[in-house]
């Protein structure tokens, strides 16, 4: 009953219309066509639209914007077609009648849609109090960017380039140079997060698991230049967020 | 070549053996070796006496045998006779792996990665050290070679640190690219790593001596091909080190090209540390002006700054290697550089940066107004051709005929024969050389890459090599005629022992240095080589023994184009305006007066600019594409790597600029069509990267006509350069060409009575312009 109630047709031509076949069609073909998809009383209609069809071919050619007698949304796919008709099946003998009567008079379909408001009113909220309430966060989470440290606060990095190399958004520039002690480390170590795509290939690439993708994403700003991340920026995020971080880590550590 | 077999033999099956030759103090060149004309040298030892007689050099010439058929992985391959089971993969277009063995270096034998299975061999063979025999058959891909490769990998891998992502050797290391294909995930090695401490090799190699896998490529490089036994391999197995035996810095002027050969990343660049990734550069393929040789380089740039200058490989110029000032000044072109026009208001005011146009007005004001007698150009070292041509055009236009070329005696026949001021053996012929004699040349300082040449000669070869010049280690034994002109007479008359042993040569070779041709007398000390080389036979056939070795990347190029005084020229009247190409030597500006109207177009502030009145910035060499033309007159083009700084600009362009500022414009305005103009005026820069040989000889009577004196002054032959790393004004600008002063300082005081020199090196060169 319920399918038969929901049973939508949407008439043929719209169909021709809409679909790339449908216009690909000539027009006389399109009509056949048309006729021929919708038997039953629908077939006089859309012959008739096929009709108002191979009037309004031309405009199809047409450039959209120049004066035509052909309205121009016969040729756009995307304008709802107004002649279309949501009709309901028709009652076949008289218990179809007298269902469909007693449901209207009993305001059947009316009690069900306000129980289930009613449900869902004593039902566990989804909506939660943000910024002061938050969703949880898989640790796998690949949020804002941080370079680390180890307990020494030695920073980590060695200036492999190998983020920088693999970066598919080219987002990190990478400067080096030999410190005074011999070892390698990043003169200038920059991220533009408004290149980065967040596809966390940097941290995945890092030998040292210096450069993290954090779980933090509220780092949204006003202007460009204040996502373009210098390596002191990066230093500070990562001296912010270590505990999650290495807690993380360590909880991926038997996957990697 | 039965000794010379037996001995790879030997070194084959017996690995203690080979590394045994090169424990120890001696390391002496090894017995044997395949070098890569694919012929089996028997090397001699580097005692071997410089007075052998020529006679028994030039009888070794045997006729090359049929090649011998093998089967590698079941094709047939045709090889010379006596090649190696690798060099006949080789030839078959099969890969084998291999860390110790370099084709240009003697047979080590000792790193195992190059194993082969051979049919009928019961254990696999290091195919480095084993000759081929006919019809052997060679299989390279079977389960036993992989298993056996992947054993030796586990083993070089066992004591190798994983830091390749802070190695410099990283993304172009050897070890990394094997690892790849035969090394295991993970290593079953559990013991503790071996750790070696770093030595310290001077201001351009950087050690990490935990990294070496013992290949001993630099120990045969140093040995073989530098000439000095700087560097060796003590104690054994486990506590097996390379190293210098006592703590000193590497002495040779080629110690660049270890960096190279090192297959992994225990030898790398010390200025170029940490600096760059190998993925990060944009390799540009040039040509080395800092010296006469112009060898082959890659200039690798990373954005607008050269990061590295590697050598590229030429047979017929530099082989594979460069020299330490070409590989490493390149520091030099980021310091002390003119990137903006500059003029000097009024007398002794200082230099003022100004704009193109008022600096170009400035020049084109001096020019115009000085009358054209004492209208003088000087093409300096690192000046191109084209600005060469293009400001020759420009002196033609105002009638200036003193044109000189920076160390040249001004004489307005020296370019008129091109093979008297040519290397006209070539480079590469020059190894075909039976007795060699030097006049006033310092081959180390002033051509590594030849003197290394002459050195494979000298030893191996048993060449006689004798020098009228400075005494100096060339690192082969060679006779010393004394270091004067009067040595060259005894020569002429017979009183030297040394002419009967030219005399005897099918094919004597004499290389005049470029200090004679700056002597006063240069036309005397000239005329009297010529002369010998008429008589002992220099010239006979397609061989022309008579060379002239040119230290700076100009000169041929401004002789090619005949940029010496013209007929009308007077050299001595004093000049009112001097144009200085790239000029900066001190002989030049002392020679200039006082009140002398100066331009200076060039790329560092030195000397030049510090006197000129213009200063007109130019481009170095990897800023532009020019033409320069080396020693043997081969005409080679650098291309342009990075832009020049500031509102630098081509050297050609500027001249053309300031044509057009002074009232007469040059009749080109693009590079071909100054090109065609170079071709114009000497055909020989029409073909770029070819030698053309020069046809006519001179008759002797040339410079007996010539305007300078013929007579040879008795002062004492020198070489052009005393300071090798610090020759030109890059070399004087570069941090790197300092520190190898300071460390090497001692080197150059013992050779050298340059006390002065060594005064001046210590301080760095102040910019001339202030700030």
């Amino acid at each position: 009953m319920a399918a038969s109630r929901t049973l939508l047709r949407v008439c043929s031509s719209s169909f021709v219309q809409a679909s790339p076949v449908g216009r690909l069609l000539a027009p006389a073909a399109a009509t056949s066509a048309a006729a021929s998809f919708c038997p039953g009383p629908w077939a006089a209609h859309s012959a008739a639209a096929a009709q108002t069809h191979v009037v309004a071919a031309p405009g199809m050619f047409a450039t959209r914007g120049i004066a035509t007698s052909t309205p121009a949304r016969y040729a756009d796919p995307l304008t709802p077609p107004q002649n279309t008709r949501i009709t309901m099946a028709e009652p076949k003998n008289f218990s179809e009648v007298l269902d469909g009567s007693s449901q209207t008079l009993f305001l059947t379909e009316l009690t069900r849609g306000m129980s289930l408001t009613l449900k869902y009113f004593f039902d566990k909220k989804h909506t939660i109090n943000y910024p002061f309430e938050k969703g949880p966060l898989s640790p796998r989470f690949r949020g804002e960017h941080a370079l680390r440290r180890y307990p020494t606060g030695e920073e980590r990095c060695i200036a492999c380039k190998l983020c920088e190399a693999v970066c598919p958004a080219q987002a990190i520039t990478i400067e080096t140079e030999e410190r005074e002690d011999g070892s390698r480390k990043t003169t200038r170590y920059d991220i533009d997060m408004t290149k980065c795509i967040y596809c966390g290939f940097c941290q995945e690439a890092c030998p040292v698991d210096a450069i993290v993708e954090g779980p933090n994403f509220e780092y949204a700003a006003f202007s460009h230049e204040e996502l373009l991340y210098d390596k002191e920026k990066l230093l500070a995020n990562g001296d912010r967020w270590e505990t999650e971080i290495a807690k993380n880590l360590e909880s991926e550590v038997q996957y990697r | 070549m039965s000794v010379a077999s037996m001995s790879m033999w030997c070194r084959a099956s017996c690995r203690a053996s080979s590394l045994s030759l090169l424990v120890g103090g001696s390391t002496g060149p090894l017995l044997g070796g395949i070098h890569n004309n694919a012929l089996v040298r028997t090397l001699s030892s580097s005692s071997a006496s410089a007075a052998a007689t020529p006679a028994a050099a030039a009888a070794v010439a045997p006729e090359e045998p049929p090649p011998v058929e093998v089967f590698v992985n079941g094709e047939s391959v045709q090889v010379p006779k006596g090649v190696s089971v690798m060099q006949a993969c080789d030839a078959a277009g099969v890969d084998v792996p291999r860390f110790c063995y370099h084709q240009r270096l003697s047979i080590a034998g000792n790193c195992r990665m190059c194993l082969v299975e051979v049919t009928k061999s019961p254990k696999p063979v290091a195919s480095c050290a084993m000759p081929i025999m006919p019809g052997m058959q060679i299989h390279t891909e079977t389960p036993l070679v992989k298993k056996a490769r992947e054993g030796v990998m586990e083993f070089l891998l066992a004591n190798h640190p994983l830091d390749c992502p802070i190695c410099d050797q990283g993304g172009e290391c050897d070890l990394q690219d094997m690892s790849m294909a035969y090394g295991s995930d993970r290593g079953r090695f559990v013991e503790e790593k071996r750790a070696v401490e770093d030595k310290n090799l001077g201001p351009l190699v950087k050690t990490v001596m935990t990294r070496c896998i013992h290949c001993t490529r630099c120990v045969r490089f140093a040995t073989e091909v530098a000439g000095v036994h700087d560097l060796g391999v003590t104690g054994r197995g486990g506590s097996a080190e390379i190293g210098t035996y006592l703590e000193k810095a590497l002495t040779s002027e080629m110690s660049g090209n270890v960096i190279d050969l090192c297959p992994v990343g225990a030898l790398t660049s010390k200025p170029y540390a940490f600096t760059a990734r190998s993925w990060e550069l944009r390799p540009t393929e040039s040509v080395d002006a800092t010296d006469g040789i112009g060898a082959s380089i890659r200039v690798d740039a990373r954005g607008h700054e050269v990061m590295r200058i590697v050598p590229r490989l030429n047979e017929s110029v530099n082989e594979e290697w460069i020299g330490d000032r070409g590989r490493f000044s390149y520091d030099g072109l980021r310091r002390q550089r003119l990137d903006a026009p500059y003029v000097r208001g009024e007398k002794g005011a200082p230099l003022r940066k100004a704009t193109w146009k008022d600096a170009l007005e400035a020049a084109a004001h001096g020019l115009r107004s000085t009358p054209s007698t004492k209208l003088m150009a000087v093409a300096g070292k690192l000046a191109d051709a084209e600005s060469i041509c293009a400001l020759k055009d420009l002196m033609a236009m105002y009638d200036g005929q003193n044109l000189q070329v920076e160390g040249v005696t001004p004489s307005s026949d020296a370019a008129d024969v091109r093979s008297s001021y040519v290397f006209n053996s070539t480079l590469e012929r020059i190894e075909e050389a039976d007795a060699i004699l030097l006049v006033g040349t310092d081959l180390r300082k002033e051509a590594p890459l030849l003197n290394s040449r002459l050195r494979r000669s000298a030893v191996y070869d048993c060449v006689p090599v004798a020098s009228v010049g400075p005494d100096v280690d060339l690192t082969y034994p060679k006779k010393d005629l004394g270091d004067s002109a009067k040595a060259i007479d005894d020569l002429l008359s017979g009183a030297s022992a040394f002419r009967a042993v030219l005399d005897g040569a099918s094919k004597p070779a004499i290389i005049v240095g470029a200090h004679v041709l700056s002597r006063p007398d240069a036309y005397g000390v000239l005329s009297k080589c010529v002369q010998l080389a008429n008589d002992v036979g220099c010239v006979s056939g397609d061989w022309n023994g008579y060379n002239v070795l040119h230290e700076c990347a100009g000169r041929v190029a401004a002789l090619d184009l005949g940029f010496v005084p013209g007929p009308k020229a007077d050299v001595a009247t004093a000049p009112g305006f001097v144009y200085l190409m790239n000029a900066d030597d001190e002989a030049t500006l002392a020679s200039i007066p006082e009140d002398a109207f100066v331009v200076y177009q060039g790329h560092h502030g030195d000397a030049g600019a510090a006197r000129a009145n213009v200063v007109l910035p130019g481009a170095a060499y990897t800023e532009k594409g020019a033409t320069y033309v080396n020693t043997e007159g081969r005409v080679q083009r650098t291309k342009r790597a990075v832009p020049p700084p500031g509102s630098a600009r081509e050297d050609w362009e500027v001249v053309r600029a300031l044509s057009e500022v002074a009232g007469l414009a040059l009749p080109y305005d693009d590079v071909d069509g100054l090109r065609v103009r170079m071709a114009e005026v000497s055909p020989t820069f029409a073909s770029v990267d070819s030698v053309q040989q020069s046809t006519i000889w001179l008759n002797g009577s040339t410079y007996a006509a010539s305007k300078g004196s013929s007579k040879a002054s008795t002062a004492p032959f020198t070489s052009s350069i005393s300071n090798y790393f610090q020759a030109d004004v890059i070399g004087r600008s570069s941090k790197t060409m300092a520190r190898c002063v300071e460390t090497r300082g001692e080197m150059y005081a013992k050779t050298h009575d340059v006390g002065s020199t060594l005064g001046e090196l210590g301080e760095p060169s102040a910019h001339p312009l202030g700030d």
